[in-house]
């Protein structure tokens, strides 16, 4: 490992400032010392904006303002004279962290922040799948005009390596399909069923109580939110120009414990897999799956395995959602930035 | 025993014929004849695929045969239906006919359902199969998987298939 020895200050902001943005300020806390020491790097938060309010400091916030702010203790201003668009554009900083929450009908508000962030001649790191499912060429033809990064390892996978493995470890190999599990909530829900034989309604139901489930299930169990990954992977590693509409989805709704015990029965599981390959093919739809292949993981965990042409299969496998976890591949795409 | 055997026929007429005949002179029994005339090999041949019943002993004879007929012989195999695969059904399936389900794959001559077992949690309630399909080879069996997601599809059954 290489140490170096000047200090970078990299001003950030985080818009949004829900699960992921707490997350972000969390890692960026605990792991302070060690981007210091390793990457030389010293990160300051300068503006955090959400719905709520704003809060500014050029000169970095402070670990007990921000904490405040986690906690709920301290509020963000109400700033009749600031919005998150004018945080980005007006006060000073190197890279802003996006991570409002997901819309894919037309990918605000994330879209005008990362507008605003380019144009502005800022780096944006974001988790926020909604502008790069909508707009993903225009996003990264104004990156390049700007020379500036757009990097969103965080939309896929969450912590789970896989659009930089396939860009950077991978490079020089043609990538054939990716194939995966790329929703955790589905893969909870299938897992409990086959393992306690019990309906969905039932398993979808504990799944909302211990919070691994939203209110509103439909985007997760319908197959919406792993359509969406498979668009970023179908642009970014296949180079396509796909939107939501180009996948063909079924989601799990219908999965009985039946069909489950057959399964079993043959030596396979039910999962819900996401299919991208270079024929330009995208697809949802719950499939058997060997139970001795790599892509039967349980829980809520995530899976993909990249077929290449040169180095054969690779899986990943990794926790796919919680805040630290979106956060630890937002803090690698920053480090990133600056190696 | 079931044999079956890849063939190539020159393109004129009558080239069928001329390679069906030894089958049946050597006492053999015809299951099914699949004609592809609109692929063509590299050469310009058609190929065919027969299926047929035949003693075991006789079938040097009838290959022998075919060759004096210039017919080319590609592959000869003894075990019919090679590949199988499992695929899973969820829907109104018995109510939905399940015999015109099987009968679609049955009807092809190249695949057949080998294996079906159904869970019927109660009337009303949507029921779950697996089918177990078999075919004489790889491009059969997918094919033979496109008839069954067609004929389910209209049903409204959902189909789930091996990655
Ligand atoms: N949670 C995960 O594990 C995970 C993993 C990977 C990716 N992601 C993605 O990361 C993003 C954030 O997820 P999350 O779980 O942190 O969501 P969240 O808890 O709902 O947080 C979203 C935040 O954005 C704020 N916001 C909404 N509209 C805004 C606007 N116009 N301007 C400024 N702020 C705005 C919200 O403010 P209010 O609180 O005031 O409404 C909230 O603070 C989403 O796009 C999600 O899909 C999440």
């Amino acid at each position: 490992m290489r140490i170096k020895t000047g200090i970078k200050t990299v001003r950030i902001s985080i818009i949004g400032f829900g699960n992921v943005g707490g997350g972000v300020a969390e890692v960026i806390r605990r792991k302070r010392e060690e981007i210091a020491r390793r990457y030389g790097l010293n990160i300051k938060i300068v503006g955090i904006a959400d719905l709520r309010g704003i809060s500014v400091d050029e000169n970095g916030l402070s670990e007990e303002a921000i904490m405040g702010l986690r906690r709920g203790d301290k509020k963000l201003e109400k700033r009749a004279d600031m919005t998150s668009v004018d945080l980005i554009k007006e006060v000073e900083h190197e890279v802003m962290v996006e991570v409002t929450p997901t819309n894919i009908e037309d990918g605000e508000p994330g879209l005008t922040h990362i507008i605003t962030a380019l144009e502005s001649g800022k780096h944006v790191v974001t988790s926020n799948k909604g502008p790069l499912a909508v707009e993903y060429k225009k996003l990264m033809e104004r990156a390049a005009k700007r020379e500036k990064e757009l990097r969103f390892e965080a939309t896929v996978g969450g912590a789970m390596p896989i659009i930089s493995l396939v860009r950077k470890n991978l490079a020089g190999n043609g990538i054939l399909s990716i194939t995966g599990i790329l929703n955790g909530t589905c893969n909870y829900i299938l897992t409990r069923m086959a393992e306690e034989g019990l309906p969905y309604e039932h398993v979808l139901k504990e799944a909302q109580e211990i919070g691994i489930a939203e209110a509103d299930p439909s985007k997760d169990v319908e197959g919406i939110d792993t359509a969406v990954k498979l668009v970023i992977l179908a642009n970014s590693v296949f180079d396509m120009n796909a939107t939501y509409k180009d996948v063909e989805v079924t989601g799990i709704a219908e999965i009985t414990p039946d069909a489950l015990k057959l399964a079993d029965d043959a030596g396979y599981v039910i999962k819900l897999i996401g299919e991208v390959d270079r024929e330009g093919c995208l697809k949802v739809t719950p499939r058997l799956v060997p139970q001795d292949d790599p892509l039967n993981v349980g829980g809520t965990m995530n899976v993909a395995t990249i077929k290449t042409d040169l180095a054969g299969d690779i899986t990943v496998i990794g926790k796919g959602a919680g805040p630290i976890e979106a956060a630890s591949a937002i803090l690698s795409d920053i480090i990133s930035i600056y190696r | 025993m079931e044999i079956s055997m890849d063939i190539e026929l020159q393109d004129i007429p009558g080239q069928l014929v001329l390679a069906l005949e030894p089958v049946s002179d050597f006492g053999g029994n015809i299951l099914s004849v699949l004609h592809q005339r609109d692929k063509k090999t590299p050469s310009g041949r058609i190929p065919v695929q027969l299926v047929f019943e035949l003693e075991e002993k006789r079938l040097d004879r009838v290959v022998e045969r075919l060759k004096e007929r210039g017919v080319k012989v590609v592959r000869i195999g003894k075990e019919r239906l090679k590949e199988s695969m499992v695929v899973l059904l969820i829907g109104h399936i018995v109510h939905s006919d399940v015999r015109d389900t099987i009968d679609s794959i049955d009807r092809t001559g190249f695949a057949e359902v080998v294996g079906l077992s159904v869970s019927m949690p109660g009337v009303a309630k949507k029921s779950s199969a697996s089918v177990t399909l078999s075919a004489i080879g790889k491009k059969e069996l997918e094919e033979a998987l496109q008839i069954l997601k067609r004929t389910v599809n209209k049903k409204g059954i959902l189909i789930i298939t091996p990655i």
